[in-house]
């Protein structure tokens, strides 16, 4: 032992340690103090503060819903309706932006020098236009040049209408269960097949396992009695009857929503393909790889590792910006949300728990595609 | 969008603000600062509009105008808060305005639950449907919209009593809700919806605006009591008084033939009930916290009740009805002043 030992107390582990409690114990103290300020105004200003409105009758409707749902049920069932609806639009506007988005993206590299220019048009266009405008456009189109239900354009036995998209739908049947359980077990089959292949140090063949996986469902429906009733739209006295209807709200939400992102989703796999080395599309041609092959099998699987942050961001976006439902009627969370604050003047709690709800969502988001894009990260040795 | 960034800053106001306590403050905030703060509609012909000149007028404004004139001796002196159907609440609760003044339905959740009051009411109204004729020639009543899709706008309590109404008659509406007035209106017009539902007020302020009125059938029931009337913070019992008190003055005017053209010769009237209202007798005035002048600079300021009636709502085409004097067959009762 040489010199002063320094004191436990001017350690630089404990100063440290020391600042990060006291900036903690500031915030939380921050937070209590906006707390007991809250508290205070509302009481102050005889507001009644509490979460349990969400166990009253909410006593309002909604036009389209996915849960069974009628005025009679709470307000906190009302909600779970509007995150539901939130969730299906964004869930199917995902996936749609993706797809169009590599579409557009790998469209604008083309050598067709056309494609390129329109690819580039769309992106340019569409990137630089408020959505809520988009939608607006949108939903102006679908109601205002649809013609009208008793007037709507008929294709086969789907109809086209102000009304909305309007189309035959198989009747309830435990056959059309069987089919989308068995729709919603390919992937995890496919999955397995794959998993079993690498086991054995092979690679499973692709086009034989999605023929089986596409089988899965159509066994399903034939073990079951192989149902045909279907269900038919047909003209009632305001509107159709029947069969299986897309609103003009979900639709305009889900095409501006598409439109929109599919942009940035565009210049985003475009950075990616641009970004992998030229070398590795030389390498690809001199193996005789056709050009499909080479996007397919070489660029873009190396693209997706410098696509998937910004990509993360996109859907985050999407998630969001279909907030934007309740300026053309789409019964979203926050078209929900609203009607709660309104009828009840729980303004704070309403708010509250849709930026909970949001955070939730997003965080969500966010950890499924971080852990993915772990996975698919190049392991450097 | 926008207007929820805006209550959710109202409401992040009332997480950080420290404020005293309000009793009796309002009024004297309003004369410190030379205005009254008024929260109106965004734009409904009749009640709170921009007119040709840019000036907002409608029986809401007139009201404002009324207060101010009583309060401060000025009808200019008022500073007009557009605000929607959502914003308004928040608006109020977080002392953005000092009243209300919007076509707002009184009722229990209001008073009970949310901090707020009502002085009296100023406007009777109930909710109804209107429907395009030309379109449905056979539609004639409420029970014939069975399974229609009705527009209706968010934020009001329009939604509620459609729901209520649908599920004690055992009909089925399918609402298609929109925020804002005007998106309501003209998803209705283009033709998205069967039906359009909210007061009768408001139906009849957006058939006056349309060129093709004569299309548009409004149906003969009204599914709903809607008292409208000014809104107030619950924690001020001295600007409640005034508010109040100056409602019923404009009604006690009317019924006592006081009109903004001889309010200054009714002074002179033998009338004990003229006198105490134009301040020649009696103490109300200073009761009230204001001067013997006030009821006589509100009434020379907009008129009596019948005048401002006259002014803003019959343009609409619509008949007193209810908003009559309780002499004539409505329910107008002003409270005696003394």
């Amino acid at each position: 032992m040489s010199g002063v030992r320094t004191p436990l107390w001017a350690t630089e582990r404990l100063r440290h340690v020391a600042a990060q409690a006291a900036l903690i114990g500031l915030i939380a103290l921050l937070c209590g103090a906006a707390g007991f300020n809250l508290v205070h105004n509302l009481e102050a200003r005889s507001i009644r503060i509490g979460f349990d409105y969400l166990g009253q009758e909410a006593g309002f409707d909604i036009s389209e819903s996915l849960l069974a749902y009628d005025p009679a049920n709470s307000y906190g069932r009302a909600f779970l309706v509007g995150l539901l609806n939130t969730l299906f639009v964004s869930g199917i506007g995902i996936v749609a932006a993706s797809v169009l988005g590599l579409m557009i993206g790998v469209a604008r590299l083309s050598p067709n020098w056309l494609l390129a220019r329109l690819a580039g048009l769309y992106v340019e266009s569409v990137r630089n236009v408020p959505l809520i405008l988009q939608l607006l456009l949108w939903y102006g189109l679908i109601t205002e040049i649809l013609p009208a239900a008793d007037q709507a354009l008929k294709f086969g036995g789907i109809f086209l209408s102000q009304r909305g998209l309007h189309l035959p739908w198989p009747e309830p049947h435990a056959g059309w269960s069987a089919a989308l359980l068995g729709l919603a077990l390919a992937p995890a089959a496919m999955l397995l097949w794959q998993w079993a292949a690498a086991r054995r140090g092979s690679v499973a063949p692709i086009w034989p396992r999605l023929a089986c996986c596409a089988l899965l469902p159509v066994l399903g429906w034939a073990a079951f009695g192989a149902p045909s009733e279907f269900s038919h739209p047909v003209l009632g006295g305001f509107d159709f009857e029947g069969g299986k209807s897309v609103s003009p709200e979900f639709a305009a939400l889900l095409f501006g929503l598409t439109i929109y992102t599919a942009a940035f989703i565009a210049e985003i796999v475009r950075g990616g393909i641009l970004a992998v080395p030229k070398g590795q599309t030389e390498a690809a041609e001199a193996l005789g790889l056709s050009r499909a092959q080479r996007l397919r099998l070489v660029i873009l699987p190396q693209a997706l590792r410098v696509m998937m942050p910004p990509l993360t961001s996109q859907y985050l976006n999407l998630i969001k910006n279909s907030s934007l439902a309740v300026a053309i009627g789409y019964p979203d969370l926050v078209s929900i949300s609203n009607t709660t604050l309104n009828q009840t003047g729980q303004a704070i709690e309403a708010i509250t728990l849709m930026m909970a709800v949001y955070l939730l969502m997003s965080l969500a988001i966010s950890c499924l595609m971080n852990w993915h894009n772990r996975r698919i990260r190049l392991i450097e040795r | 969008m926008l207007k929820r960034e805006w209550i959710a800053g109202a409401a992040l106001w009332l997480i950080v603000a420290v404020e005293p306590a309000w009793a009796g403050t309002t009024l004297d905030a309003i004369r410190q600062r030379g205005a009254l703060v008024c929260g109106v509609h965004t734009g409904l012909a009749g009640f709170s509009a921009p007119d040709k000149a840019g000036k907002y007028a409608g029986i809401d404004v007139d009201y404002c105008k009324a207060l101010a004139a009583a309060i401060l001796g000025s009808a200019d002196k008022v500073r007009y808060v557009p605000l929607t159907a959502q914003q308004r609440f928040t608006a109020l609760q977080s002392g953005e305005v000092d009243l209300l003044s919007r076509n707002t339905t009184w009722n229990s959740k209001r008073d009970a639950a949310m901090g707020a009051v009502f002085p009296a009411v100023w406007f009777f109204d109930g909710q109804a449907f209107v429907i395009n004729g030309r379109k449905n020639p056979k539609v004639a009543k409420l029970a014939d919209l069975n399974k229609a899709a009705v527009c209706v706008e968010s934020g009001t309590t329009t939604e509620r009593n459609m729901a209520d109404y649908a599920r004690a008659n055992k009909l089925n509406f399918k609402p298609v809700v929109f925020e804002g007035q005007e998106a309501t209106e003209k998803a209705f017009q283009s033709g998205r919806c069967d039906a359009y539902t909210t007061d009768a007020s408001g139906i009849a302020a957006m058939l006056s605006a349309l060129p093709n009125r004569g299309d548009f059938t409004v149906l003969p029931e009204l599914i709903s009591k809607e008292p409208m009337g000014p809104m107030l913070r619950r924690n001020d019992a001295d600007f409640f008084a005034v508010a109040r008190w100056t409602i019923y003055a404009l009604q006690q005017a009317e019924e006592s033939g006081v009109t903004q053209a001889n309010v200054a010769e009714m002074k002179k009237s033998n009338s004990p009930v003229v006198q105490r209202l134009t301040g020649v007798s009696g103490e109300i005035g200073k009761e009230l916290g204001l001067d013997a002048d006030w009821a006589v600079r509100a009434i020379r300021a907009v008129g009596n009740y019948g005048e401002i009636w006259e002014r803003n709502i019959k343009p609409l085409g619509l008949a007193r009805g209810n908003n009559a004097l309780w002499n004539k067959g409505g329910l107008i009762y002003p409270m005696p002043l003394e």
